[in-house]
């Protein structure tokens, strides 16, 4: 981080292009105190000019990486601190970060992979509509709201730690999973409350139990059957090789399952049908 | 005072949307510091303010005046100045008036006259008044704020400051030379105001006397809050909803006596379906505490940091409307908004976490006064004290202070 105290002021941030080392497929970006923008500029020229690889070196708080961008077979690797609204709106790269992300991380996102090896903020996967998002230890308030999927578009999400309140809330769609294995949290209930409150579509599993005053009103609660475990270990199986877990340990303990009553929990509150 | 000319007001006239940016570090050891951190922490957070608003407030940074009351003004000009010094003669024997050091920044314009005074109330005055010094000096910081047209009150406190004004918060810190300042504590913000302007006064944070609040987020209690808080004697008249968290922790904190987590209950009230599942005794002091201090509650999203000599506090609203992280490294604890602030300055933190709503994170400098009733973690259970009118009595309450 550039210090200027004196003559100049502080800066966060300075907004000149970083150096960018191209070694056949991979382009090498060094972001220590460079500013989103030209960051973001240098991440879309490098996949543009056909890297496949493009590794994101001291990041510290730069928003918007990998927002926006559409390809196929791309990587970014994010060493440091992932800023706020990272692979929103992302249609196809694989984000993985070696260090915790901030806020809203998956935003809207379309298609690809994330994976967090570390914690995750609030609004994780805010109406995620496609792809993956694997995070390795604990995630904020918001996690997974509205969430949504359409034929064969499915969002996936897992998280290893704990969440906090309001996980999956409003959620129309997709496979919310919550491991509580990786959590700063051990003493702490696996979830807050407010789980799955609107919810009108999608399934939600918790590695373990929940009270049914942690969840909204709109929500069944059963214990996951050996079906639901089949259809779910492969996406088990991938997290666990994306994180280095044991799918065995992750097996260990029974899951619970939840899923709306209704698919149209309103659809009688204007109009009697 | 004067009411020939117009009502001093410096206001923009629209509403702007966004968010804001906060920190905090303490160094619980009591080491000092330069405001250089505090300065890094909010540069790095530029993108959530928009230079309508920056600030800082440090802690120990006056040695050479420890034991003396030091108000930061603002004047709109020499006529406001020479009311407001009118009245500190009235009230306060000044040992040292300068002004505030400076130096030119770009960016920082149309700054008011800003200077700082060392004074204590004149022991007959206040004996007369049979206020404790305190609240005699909490008397005169009203009747400026209100009566002195064009003259604020920016901090009031021992051995503290608040340093703010319309800019970005590293210009701020720049302008006010904070490098050559060190403190124990220190509490920044930046400002992207939302429904009240942005103007040198109306930046964070807000003091009364050494009680500073960096806020971010929106009271929507504003009204109930200001107009509770006048039964009190307290005037709010800065034209930012942050100004009544200041002056409800000085009424709940220093004239009530209540425990700081009693008071942040009051402040971020669970949820009474969360009170239910409480145990009982725990329920009676919770229904209580929203009996009383009903009209006290914030309503609305928050992420604040509370500064005080001894120590500093950070809480969210009770639902997490607002982001703040915390980390602790040594002796340090720092919070902000975004964990990029906290690494900025402490890159390898011994741990990082996002605190739980409505919870506290407290840091507490060792060998200070702990001017808070209670010790630090005193869980609603272990308070066997009374609540029962609005001048509450917790006598009962051990106190490890």
């Amino acid at each position: 981080m550039p210090r200027q105290m004196a003559p100049g002021v502080t800066e966060g941030y300075l907004k000149v292009a970083p150096t960018v080392v191209r070694d056949g497929d991979t382009a090498t970006i060094d972001a220590t105190g460079i500013y989103y923008r030209q960051l973001n500029e240098a991440i879309r020229g490098a996949i543009a000019e056909g890297a496949t690889r493009v590794v994101l070196n001291n990041v510290n708080g730069q928003r918007y990486i990998g927002t926006g961008v559409k390809a196929k077979g791309v990587t970014i690797e994010v060493h440091g601190t992932a800023g706020n609204d990272m692979a929103m709106f992302m249609d196809g790269p694989t984000i993985e970060v070696f260090g915790a992300a901030q806020d809203g991380v998956g935003n809207t996102m379309n298609a690809g992979k994330v994976i967090v090896h570390g914690d995750a903020g609030d609004v994780l996967g805010y109406g995620m509509r496609g792809g993956a998002v694997y995070v390795k230890g604990d995630v904020g308030y918001r996690v997974g709201i509205h969430m949504k999927a359409y034929e064969s578009l499915i969002p996936i999400m897992v998280c290893g730690g704990n969440a906090r309140d309001f996980f999956g809330e409003y959620m129309a769609g997709g496979i919310l999973v919550l491991l509580g294995m990786n959590t700063q949290f051990a003493e702490q209930p696996l979830v807050g409350s407010f789980v799955g409150a609107g919810m009108h579509g999608g399934v939600i599993y918790l590695r373990g139990t929940v009270e049914s005053w942690q969840c909204g009103k709109e929500v069944g609660i059963t214990e996951a059957t050996e079906e639901d475990m089949a259809a779910l270990k492969p996406t088990l199986a991938d997290y666990c090789d994306a994180q280095g877990m044991d799918l065995a340990e992750v097996l260990s303990v029974p899951f619970t399952k939840l899923a709306p009553f209704s698919h149209r929990p309103y659809g009688k509150m204007y109009a009697p049908m | 005072m004067t009411t020939a000319r117009p009502r001093y007001a410096e206001e923009a006239s629209y509403k702007i949307h966004g968010g804001c940016g906060l920190m905090g570090i303490c160094d619980e050891s009591g080491k000092l510091m330069s405001g250089e951190d505090a300065i890094l922490a909010m540069a790095v957070q530029h993108d959530r303010g928009n230079g309508l608003g920056g600030g800082f407030a440090g802690y120990g940074i006056y040695p050479e005046f420890p034991d003396h009351f030091a108000f930061h003004m603002m004047y709109h000009d020499i006529q406001a100045k020479e009311e407001a010094e009118a009245l500190f003669d009235q009230y306060f024997l000044v040992d040292l008036a300068e002004p505030m050091p400076t130096r030119p920044v770009k960016g920082i314009a149309d700054a008011p006259l800003l200077w700082r005074y060392f004074l204590n109330p004149y022991p007959n005055k206040l004996e007369e008044s049979e206020l404790s010094a305190e609240d005699y000096v909490v008397k005169a910081v009203m009747q400026i704020n209100s009566s002195v047209d064009g003259a604020f009150v920016a901090s009031s406190g021992k051995n503290m400051g608040v340093f703010k004004g319309v800019g970005y918060p590293e210009e701020i810190g720049h302008y006010f030379r904070l490098e050559e300042y060190e403190g124990h504590t220190w509490t920044g913000h930046n400002r992207f105001p939302t429904n009240t302007p942005g103007w040198w006064g109306g930046a964070h944070p807000f003091a009364l006397l050494d009680w500073t609040i960096v806020h971010n987020g929106e009271i929507s209690s504003y009204g109930i809050n200001s107009r509770y808080l006048e039964q009190f004697g307290y005037k709010c008249t800065l034209g930012t909803d942050t100004e009544v968290a200041a002056y409800l922790f000085d009424l709940m904190l220093r004239r009530h006596k209540l425990p700081m987590e009693l008071a942040c209950k009051a402040l971020a009230s669970p949820l009474w379906d969360e009170i239910d599942r409480m145990p009982e005794a725990e329920q009676a002091v919770m229904r209580s505490l929203r009996a009383v201090y009903g009209p006290g509650m914030l309503n609305g999203p928050f992420a604040i940091v509370l500064g005080f000599n001894g120590g500093m506090v950070a809480l969210n609203d009770r639902i997490k409307l607002r982001p703040l992280v915390a980390a602790r490294k040594g002796s340090i604890l720092m919070v902000a908004s975004e964990e990029s602030a906290i690494r900025a300055v402490i890159p390898e933190p011994d741990s990082i976490w996002m605190p739980k709503a409505g919870e506290p994170t407290v840091a507490r400098v060792q060998g200070m006064e702990w001017p808070i009733h209670g010790d630090l973690h005193l869980s609603p259970s272990d308070i066997s004290c009374a609540v029962t009118g609005t001048e509450v009595s917790c006598d009962t309450v051990e106190v490890n202070a």
